[in-house]
């Protein structure tokens, strides 16, 4: 076979980008599962809360959370009167072992659960320096632990302060909506371990997934929605007072 | 006269250019991942990295699948919905190898966690000042935990 000069150039960048191709190879997904088809988040029903923090432990039994770090955590608010800009804020240990009895009856009380709200326009991923953090094609804000340098930036651009620097791996960490459970058809260790159902992970795309009659029919809101994060963390009657 | 007489080290700048353009292009393809860009600005692979990483929860519909009969008696109780590691914990070791056994969880500790009187908790939901309801006595001897009327066959 012969080949003329002119050839040879038509055909070496061809060549070129189909062996790149080759050695990037094909990762290994779930079978079954793909990611175009999805596009996660979680609705969280706030009177349905009740504090015990049971989705904090599962969370750090699940993904090896540090002590003293989380990936998610429960809030209690105390809200007296009418100083709505000023209200109690508990959370002790992240609520990992609940919360002490509350005796005074006054004001109200509410439990926020809080985590990553996988925004779809995230500040996290666009301060990332080298493409550590990044969103799927099914909507999870994801960490690159073997890209990370550990740099932090993502951990003060994130506005709800859902990230933190791994204290033995020295690389940002953060929720990953139990990605790999739920690639796996299964839901959040969160959501598996919430008694009340106050945690729904929730698939938009899904057209049989009941948040779209809930969205519909409920008060719902997200966490700081002026920031324009795109975030994708539904709260169900959201108290005017969360921050 | 040649229009090159005298241009001999623009020639060499222009080689010098070009290997240094060339080791570029050769040092980047070793150490840039290949599946970087695959998806967008990160490395492809990472994903499925993060999706290989082993479960914990069993997940209810696994306990499901052998324990009908506490799903038959749960059913028609408040605890319902209530999923099976809710309270037994994280599970998926008991079922990949039913010989580990998990022990049974104490109702001492575990009932409080959700059931203690609180001002903060939701009106609706069922609470109880533990010392005064019980006086000590462990939750079980009156509520079946799968099934918690009063005294509904209880202890076991």
């Amino acid at each position: 076979m012969k080949i003329t000069r002119r050839q040879l150039l038509i055909l070496l960048p061809a060549a070129a980008a189909a062996w790149e191709s080759v050695l990037a190879g094909t990762p290994e997904t779930s079978p079954n599962y793909k990611m175009t088809d999805h596009w996660w988040g979680m609705l969280i029903d706030i009177p349905k809360c009740i504090g015990c923090g049971n989705c904090v432990r599962a969370c750090q039994a699940e993904n090896d959370v540090p002590d003293g770090f989380f990936r998610t955590w429960v809030e209690r608010y105390h809200v007296t009167d009418w100083k709505l800009a000023n209200p109690d804020v508990i959370s002790p240990d992240g609520a990992k072992e609940g919360f002490p009895a509350a005796t005074q009856d006054e004001g109200k009380y509410f439990f926020v659960p809080k985590l990553c709200n996988q925004c779809a326009d995230s500040p996290c991923v666009q301060v990332c320096p080298v493409g550590a953090t990044f969103v799927t094609p099914d909507g999870v804000v994801l960490v690159d632990a073997t890209y990370c340098l550990g740099c932090a930036y993502c951990v003060q651009a994130c506005p709800y302060g859902c990230r933190y620097i791994h204290p033995q791996k020295r690389v940002a960490d953060k929720c990953t909506l139990c990605y790999h459970r739920i690639t796996k058809g299964l839901t959040t260790a969160c959501c598996e371990a919430c008694p009340t159902g106050a945690r729904q992970l929730v698939d938009l795309k899904n057209p049989k997934d009941p948040i779209h009659e809930f969205l519909k029919t409920h008060s719902v809101q997200v966490l700081k929605p002026q920031l324009a994060t795109g975030a994708k963390v539904f709260y169900n009657e959201l108290d005017g007072s969360v921050r | 006269m040649s229009p090159f007489k005298d241009a001999g080290h623009l020639f060499r700048l222009a080689a010098i250019f070009l290997a240094g353009v060339l080791a570029f292009v050769v040092i980047r393809s070793f150490i840039v991942p290949r599946s970087f860009g695959q998806y967008g600005h990160y490395r492809g692979n990472a994903i499925a990295e993060i999706a290989a990483r082993p479960i914990r929860f069993a997940g209810h519909q696994t306990c499901e699948t052998c324990h009908i009969d506490v799903l038959e008696k749960k059913k028609s109780g408040k605890h319902a919905q209530v999923n099976c590691e809710a309270c037994h914990g994280a599970l998926a070791r008991h079922a990949d190898d039913p010989s580990f056994d998990p022990g049974k969880p104490d109702t001492a500790v575990l009932c409080v966690r959700c059931h203690a009187a609180s001002a903060a908790k939701p009106k609706g939901f069922p609470q109880v000042e533990a010392a005064e309801h019980s006086g000590g006595l462990a939750c079980q001897t009156c509520h079946q935990p799968h099934n918690p009327v009063f005294n509904a066959g209880a202890a076991q």
